[in-house]
């Protein structure tokens, strides 16, 4: 009985305490399944938008940056396809394998790098190891076969011409992005679009299927300019070696088609090879021919003739007296090498007198005299559209003194860039027309400008043509077979403020040929060191060596050649030059 | 090798966790204790379960191994609900445990309060500790209601879902199964406690009894504390999900607490076997 009834209470106790249970856990189901409504009903869009975004990814796909090429279509700047190796450090499990020394001499990293990489970026999902290596080493990483360690296809930039076209080209980043020059200049042009593509990828971040093209890469476009590798090349090899015979610190050369302004060759020294940029020093990749100023000297004179014989002040057969040799304005001086006596105009430029071109800018209105100058574009940029394009500056009339006005007639007080200087002398070789400026290819130039009429320029042409001779001041500017039309200069540095008489800088401009010119180029070598400093004995040789083998690159005929019954045999048959 | 953690002994032809078994043996030996004194038990009897409870579960925290110390935990304390302490010492034993939080918080693993904490708010750490939750979240809602079928869970293949065969398998499940899978098994789970429940409160012997009634209360905390983490009502602790989960020995450990509830139906003295 009292068993039976202790047995009753007994389970009447555990069953209130089942009950509890049995309620209790009842609640924690309850609990469950309300967050499982939450999640998979309420939720559901949310958190299978967010599936989606993790495994379905859309990817860019990158685009083929354009090629340049120069007037002729020769490549001067190409993309290849190259492999970039990286890593996942959260997928790397064994960094003791053997295989890891295996990828470090591939990669050509010290012994242990890849291990330290590894740690000091555990947290990180995405490390490159080496961009930009080759085929062949890629092929070799892949076949390693390391768990996190993948590669990706990019594109290395190649410039077959190296350091002859380095300042005008510019270069990229290792991101294809461009840096300087006209890969910087035209980077939206080259770049194209990157392309995107939808995959599916694991927890591991490995791309295992692809879904859909969202957009192709739209590849880059190619860019052809105007310039011609032959005679970059040229110029290049002819100034390098000016730079180095003379000992000068820099050197910078255009070279202009006279009839429609294209930049046929741009080439500086110091120059860069932007292939292997390892120790790329800034005073190296300056285009010193398009950012660099300088006073222009004696080289500006032909247009103070023009000027004056345009203006009506002179007359082609007057003469100035220059004796004795220098001319007094107010408490001024200007002075010539030597007393020439009287001068004609041919001779004033032939001698290169400062005294005579004074007197006879001394006769023109401040006002018109700047009018010229202006029109020629001093004080404006060439507008070629390069980075860092320089605009030289012009001294204002308003301000001009008579002396100021005389300095300003043989090139000082005004500073310009060798483009500028090159592009000036345009209206001289075009029968008065100034041309634009333009590094890409053209037919014809539709902004061209009248600043001198084409008598006055072919007469000053004509004039220029005996400073070649054997008494002028750049026989060594002379082209055999070809007649010349051009002008030295070399002008005195602005050392600490003042005009130096040690330092230097040889300029010639000269025109090819002389009575209907193709080509128009400024030289420009700075402190010539050794072998003089004279325009004429400097920078002329430049010209004459380049022109001498560009006028038989362009097919242009000799000069002598005027009889056009009785043709010059060039050629032995079966010879090709 | 599991993450750091020291939990196995390793027998050369099966890996075992010893921690395991201790899910058995320590309701089995405070049941026992009990069984052999009047009930409802006095204090020192309750003191001297408390110890046979406290001593493991303390040692396996210290591995550590939360998830196994809970289920040790809990088994001990069904024991002591079952043998009939009284509601008021339970009370101020649950009020008492809560304001012990603080001190609980001081001597936990670091690796443990980020958990707690990343439970609170997963998304503080959402590639590095919230990464399981989120994950798994994200899995069970893309099951969405009817859920996407049979091996076809996309964030459980594309290797997204961390322990995807072990503890957080319910994130599968919910994926491929949606809702209706879920309160289906939630359903069965319910059922196969509810049984046992049953088959314990109405076993002849005490032993059998307290037993039975643990073993019985111990599958309802794997279920729940492994769901509840999963779900993301709780933190992550390792606990597998009973008769689901991969894994050998708390397969074994599991099917002999089956064995157990089987045999209270069976015999009416278990105890008389072998005493």
């Amino acid at each position: 009985m009292i068993s039976s009834y202790q047995k009753t209470e007994r389970k009447t106790g555990s069953e209130q305490r089942r009950q509890f249970l049995c309620t209790v856990m009842f609640c924690g189901m309850l609990m469950l399944l309300g967050k499982a409504i939450f999640l998979q009903v309420l939720e559901k869009d949310f958190l299978k938008h967010q599936g989606d975004i993790r495994h379905i990814v859309d990817v860019n796909v990158s685009a083929y940056r354009g090629k340049i090429v120069d007037r002729n279509g020769e490549p001067l700047a190409i993309s290849t396809p190259v492999k970039s190796v990286w890593v996942n450090p959260k997928q790397v499990s064994d960094v003791a394998s053997q295989h890891i020394t295996g990828l470090e001499n591939l990669l050509k990293m010290p012994h242990g790098k890849f291990t330290k990489i590894i740690e000091k970026n555990a947290d990180k999902h995405f490390v490159f190891l080496k961009r930009h290596v080759s085929p062949v080493v890629a092929a070799q990483v892949k076949a390693l076969k390391i768990t996190g360690v993948h590669l990706d296809r990019e594109f290395k930039r190649f410039y077959p011409s190296g350091e002859i076209t380095g300042h005008l080209l510019g270069f990229t980043n290792i991101d294809d992005a461009g840096q300087e020059g006209l890969e910087l200049a035209f980077d939206d042009v080259l770049r194209g679009v990157q392309g995107k593509k939808r995959v599916m990828r694991d927890g591991k971040k490995n791309i295992i299927a692809d879904i859909e093209e969202i957009s192709s890469p739209v590849p880059g476009r190619d860019l052809q300019i105007s310039i011609d590798s032959r005679l970059q090349y040229l110029a290049y090899r002819e100034l390098k070696l000016a730079v180095k015979s003379h000992q000068a610190s820099s050197g910078s050369l255009v070279m202009l088609d006279a009839k429609t302004g294209e930049v046929l060759a741009v080439v500086n020294q110091p120059s860069f090879n932007p292939n292997d940029r390892g120790d790329l020093q800034g005073y190296r990749y300056r285009n010193r021919a398009m950012t660099d100023v300088f006073e222009p000297g004696s080289t500006v004179k032909p247009f103070v003739i023009a000027s004056a014989l345009d203006g009506g002040y002179v007359s082609a057969n007057d003469v100035v007296d220059t004796s004795p040799g220098f001319y007094r304005i107010g408490r001024n001086v200007v002075r010539d090498f030597r007393n020439y006596g009287v001068l004609g105009l041919t001779d004033i430029l032939k001698k290169s007198s400062n005294v005579a071109v004074s007197k006879i800018a001394n006769e023109m209105p401040a006002e018109e005299m700047w009018g010229f100058y202006n029109r020629l574009g001093m004080g404006q940029s060439a507008g070629v559209g390069f980075p860092g394009e320089a605009s030289g500056t012009l001294i204002d009339y308003q301000y001009m003194d008579d002396f100021e006005q005389a300095t300003l007639s043989f090139g000082y007080g005004v500073s310009m860039s060798v483009i500028q200087l090159a592009r000036a002398y345009t209206a001289l070789a075009d029968d008065g027309l100034l041309h634009s400026v333009t590094l890409f290819k053209r037919d014809y130039d539709e902004d061209s400008q009248r600043v001198f009429t084409p008598k006055t320029a072919s007469n000053i042409r004509a004039m220029l043509e005996h400073v070649v001779e054997k008494d002028g001041t750049a026989y060594k500017a002379r082209v055999a077979g070809y007649s010349v039309a051009g002008k030295t200069g070399t002008v005195k540095k602005i050392i600490n403020g003042r005009y130096s008489n040690e330092q230097y800088l040889s300029l010639f401009v000269g025109m090819i040929p002389a009575q209907d010119p193709r080509l128009v180029m400024a030289v420009l070598i700075d402190e010539p060191t050794v072998g003089g400093y004279y325009g004429g004995a400097v920078a002329g040789p430049v010209f004459s060596k380049v022109m001498s083998r560009s006028m038989r690159i362009l097919g242009v005929d000799p000069s002598f050649q005027r009889d056009q019954k009785k043709p010059l045999v060039l050629a032995v048959q079966g010879y090709r030059p | 090798m599991g993450k750091g953690a020291q939990r196995w002994l390793d027998l050369g032809f099966f890996r075992f966790q010893p921690s395991e078994m201790i899910k058995i043996t320590t309701p089995a030996a405070i049941a026992w204790y009990f069984s052999e004194h009047a009930l409802p038990p006095r204090w020192k009897e309750l003191f001297i379960a408390l110890l046979l409870v406290a001593i493991p579960t303390f040692l396996i925290a210290k591995q550590p191994d939360l998830g196994t110390a809970i289920l040790i935990a809990s088994s001990g304390t069904a024991v002591f609900f079952f043998a009939g302490i009284s509601w008021r010492i339970m009370l101020s034993s649950v009020v008492s445990l809560i304001a012990l939080t603080p001190v609980l918080w001081h001597f936990m693993h670091d690796y443990q309060r980020a958990r707690v904490i990343t439970f609170l708010n997963p998304e503080s750490d959402p590639i590095g500790r919230g990464y399981h939750i989120i994950q798994s979240k994200i899995a069970i809602g893309s099951g969405g209601l009817y859920g996407k079928g049979w091996l076809e869970s996309t964030q459980a293949k594309l290797d997204f879902l961390p322990e995807r065969s072990t503890d957080f398998i319910f994130a599968v499940f919910a994926e491929e199964f949606g809702l209706l899978g879920c309160v289906s098994l939630l359903f069965l789970y319910l059922l196969i406690t509810m049984r046992s429940l049953y088959i314990a409160v109405n076993a002849q012997d005490t032993f059998c009894r307290l037993l039975a009634g643990s073993l019985s209360v111990t599958f309802f905390v794997y279920v729940f504390v492994n769901i509840g983490m999963v779900i993301g009502i709780l933190p992550v602790v390792g606990v597998p999900l009973p008769l689901i989960s991969y894994g050998g020995t708390s397969m074994v450990t599991l099917l002999i607490g089956f064995g157990i509830v089987s045999l209270t139906t069976a015999l009416t003295d278990l105890s008389s076997l072998y005493l």
